[in-house]
Formats: structure tokens, C-alpha cells, sequence
């Protein structure tokens, strides 16, 4: 198991109710961890038996998964030992990320007291998100 | 690639009522396969008649290519775990383990003694003082240690806690994900199935109502809504599974071969348990395999 102070790099789970099939739940997670920054080139994702008694999935669930991470040339599965990351999603940007947490972080404490709940936060930023990427597509 | 198991016009009777009938199934090795119904429809009866606890009364069924229950090679092959998970009450878990050994010429111990360090149990323990998620996890201990190619197990979580469910489930995969082998396990609950299992058997009034490859069945199956329309003027190719009608709408769940193009539908994918949910109460409507009238309300 690769290990970073003793601990796995990454651990899956899963949401019932996302409507997102198991399979695709566990390729965005590591998508995601990818972007974040938390995954680097050359950690090991957990292996099918550690995903799979972590989760109680199937284990071709986990194979799924990770052929379609590797099809995407994100991993490299090494037989006998593991799956690898060989890329990062995470670039030059990541430096920024920090800052722009804060903002945002800033912004949401304003949208509640403003009296917004999650709902409508969530479908402003989405309206907002949708005509600036319309914005910048014309 | 040979079936694991192989039915053909499979049915079981008990008097007048049949418990299982008209069954023509075909399992593929290598797969973990959710056998799910209400309670009634059928699925203990399948699956004793599996491993050779019960004879037909029609058809024929195969298991691994042979006739179930022929001889104790055949026995060998094929692991069993009944629905109320039955022990040595008086015997402590360590000698369950030690009788599986005199028992079984394939016994795996450093394996069996492996899995119950794993899952906490005391060997010293009496089988009748565990909890039943123990209890649970010492029968599928047992059933593994003796390298079945085939794992049967009817209804193992349900009478167990959510969290004695997650763990047993936990133990499962895990040994799936060693051992090359083939299980079959039955559920009234598509919940605890859902992640589980690859290949799904939808079983209601005693009949196999549709089987497949998890992702198959959910890649054929859609939920249309939109104006009122007859479901009999549907092109060729989409099976009505369920339908419901309001004056203005219909809401059809469909199986079809391909994509839906008719633009007057809202198409959505189907979860795996309203997939389930719409073939048993097709099942209900079209009423029991005896064909008897019978009151369902």
C-alpha cells in the first residue's frame, strides 16, 4: 500500500443517492483529488481489494473504474503491484486556488446573511456560471 | 464459456401451487448475480433446487454442467449458506473451523483462520453466544474455506443490522475480489444488492421476470413521460414494463433496443430499483403463475 505518513493517499465513498453510478463516482473522485492537487505523479490509488472491502462493491465496479482512469492516461495499472497516477489534472493554476478559496469562502458567509439559502446559492452560481461561459463562447 | 447455472422450463410444486415455474435461465461464470423479489416469488425455492435440497417437478436444471446434488465431488464444488444461517449452537467457532476441515477433502484452515481474525471472532467463542452479523460471517466463512467454484447464499443480510449488513457485505467482496469464483445470493432488498452485484434476476409470482448484466439492463431500460398516447402505438422494439395514465399523461417505463427518438417523450434513465420495482408489479398485475384469481389487495 503506498502511504504518505502511514496513511493512504486517497480513500473512496460512495453516495447512494447521487444518481451517479458507482463506477463514475469513483473515476470523478479521482478526477477530483487530481485537480486538487491531493494525487501526485506516481502515487498509488488504493488497490481493487483495499476499494473494494472499504466500500463492499463489486470489485469489477473498482476495475471499471480504473480502465477507464487509464484509457484517460491519467494511471498505469503495473501488474502484481498497482494502479499509479502518470499525470496530473492540476497545473500552474493550482497556486491560485488558495486566494480564490478565500474569496469564495467570503462571498457565501455574504450570500447567507443576505438570507440566500443553499438552494438558491447554488442555482445563483449556476445562472451566474452558465451566461459568463455563454459570454465568453460568443 | 460454460453457464454456472443453466435452467430450462424449471418448476417447482407444492400441491395445487406453484412455487416456482416455467424458470429458463442462463447464469455466466465470474459474476456476483442478485437474485431479488418480494418474499414468496420463488427465490429460496431456485436456488434449493441449486444445490440439490429439492427435485424438480418440471424441467431440468445444470449447475456448473452437472445435475445438482449428483455426488460429493459435485458437493465439493459448491458452496451453501441457508437463509437462517445455520451452526453447532454448543460448538465453539474454532471447532466449526476444525469440523470443516475433517468434512471437506479442499478445506482451506490458514485461510478460514485468516478471515476470523479478520472479522474479530473469538475462536473460543460458542456459536449460539454471537451476535447474528457473527453469525452471519462465521456460516460465509465456513461456506468459503471449502474453495467452492460456486457461492449460494439465500437472503444472508436479511436479518442483520445496517452496519452487521455493511460488514458482511465488506467480507464478501473481499473474498470475491481473491478468489476466482461465482456467487449467487438472493435479497428482497435491491438496496443492499445494488453494489454488490453485476448481473441481476428480477424473480415475482414465481417466475423469472428478467435477468442481464446489471449495466445492460440499465442501458435498455428508460422512463418516458409525456402527453396522453396509447402504449400500443409504440414502435416496434420498446416494451411497455409499466405504465400509469393521468387525463393529459402517460409515464411508460420501457424497455427498448435503442435510442428513443420520438420527441414528444421526457426520457430518463431508470435506477436499478424502480427498474426492479416496475417488473414486480408488472408481475402483480399480470397475477400468480397458477392463474388463479386471487385477491391482491
Amino acid at each position: 500500500m503506498d502511504t504518505r505518513n502511514g496513511c493512504p493517499v486517497i480513500e473512496f465513498h460512495l453516495d447512494a443517492r447521487s444518481g451517479v453510478s458507482p463506477y463514475q463516482q469513483i473515476v470523478q473522485q479521482v478526477r477530483q483529488a487530481l485537480r486538487l492537487g491531493l494525487l501526485h505523479e506516481g502515487d498509488q490509488l488504493p488497490t481493487v481489494k483495499e476499494a473494494v472491502e472499504r466500500l463492499a462493491v463489486n470489485p469489477n465496479t473498482v476495475l471499471k473504474a480504473y480502465k477507464e482512469l487509464e484509457h484517460a492516461g491519467l494511471v498505469a495499472a503495473r501488474p502484481g503491484i498497482g494502479t499509479f497516477v502518470t499525470r496530473t489534472l492540476s497545473d500552474a493554476s493550482l497556486a491560485a486556488h488558495g486566494p480564490l478559496r478565500q474569496e469564495l469562502g467570503r462571498w457565501l458567509a455574504k450570500a447567507r446573511r443576505a438570507g440566500l439559502d443553499d438552494e438558491s446559492i447554488e442555482a445563483l452560481f449556476r445562472d451566474v456560471f452558465r451566461s459568463s461561459a455563454a459570454e465568453g463562447v460568443a | 464459456m460454460t453457464a454456472v447455472v443453466a435452467a430450462d422450463g424449471l418448476g417447482k410444486q407444492y400441491g395445487r401451487r406453484w412455487a416456482l415455474a416455467d424458470c429458463t435461465l442462463r447464469i455466466p461464470p465470474g459474476r456476483v448475480v442478485g437474485l431479488v423479489g418480494p418474499n414468496g416469488a420463488g427465490k429460496t425455492t431456485l436456488l434449493r433446487l441449486a444445490v440439490g435440497l429439492l427435485r424438480p417437478t418440471a424441467g431440468t436444471i445444470e449447475v456448473l454442467g452437472r445435475a445438482p446434488g449428483d455426488d460429493a465431488g459435485q458437493l465439493g464444488r459448491i458452496g451453501f449458506v441457508a437463509q437462517d444461517t445455520p451452526l453447532y449452537p454448543a460448538l465453539p467457532v474454532a471447532d466449526h473451523l476444525r469440523l470443516g476441515g475433517w468434512l471437506n477433502p479442499r478445506w482451506d484452515d490458514e485461510m478460514a483462520r485468516r478471515r476470523i481474525a479478520q472479522v474479530g471472532l473469538d475462536p473460543r467463542q460458542r456459536a449460539g453466544k454471537l451476535s447474528g452479523g457473527q453469525r452471519a460471517q462465521l456460516a460465509l466463512t465456513l461456506a468459503m474455506a471449502k474453495r467452492p467454484e460456486l457461492l449460494i447464499l439465500d437472503e444472508p443480510v436479511a436479518s442483520l443490522d445496517p452496519l452487521a449488513r455493511r460488514e458482511f457485505l465488506q467480507l464478501l467482496m473481499s473474498i470475491v475480489a481473491e478468489a476466482e469464483l461465482s456467487v449467487v445470493l438472493s435479497s428482497h432488498l435491491v438496496g443492499d444488492l445494488e453494489r454488490v452485484c453485476d448481473y441481476l434476476v428480477v424473480m415475482a409470482a414465481s417466475r423469472v421476470q428478467v435477468a442481464g448484466e446489471v449495466d445492460q439492463l440499465l442501458a435498455a431500460h428508460r422512463r418516458l413521460a409525456g402527453p396522453r398516447r396509447d402504449p400500443r402505438t409504440l414502435p416496434a422494439g420498446q416494451e411497455v414494463i409499466e405504465e400509469s395514465h393521468t387525463d393529459v399523461q402517460s409515464t411508460l417505463v420501457v424497455r427498448c433496443g435503442g435510442p428513443v427518438l420520438d420527441p414528444a417523450w421526457t426520457v430518463e434513465e431508470l435506477s436499478l430499483e424502480d427498474l426492479v420495482l416496475a417488473y414486480m408489479s408488472r408481475a402483480r398485475e399480470q397475477g400468480p403463475a397458477d392463474g388463479k384469481l386471487s385477491v391482491l389487495r
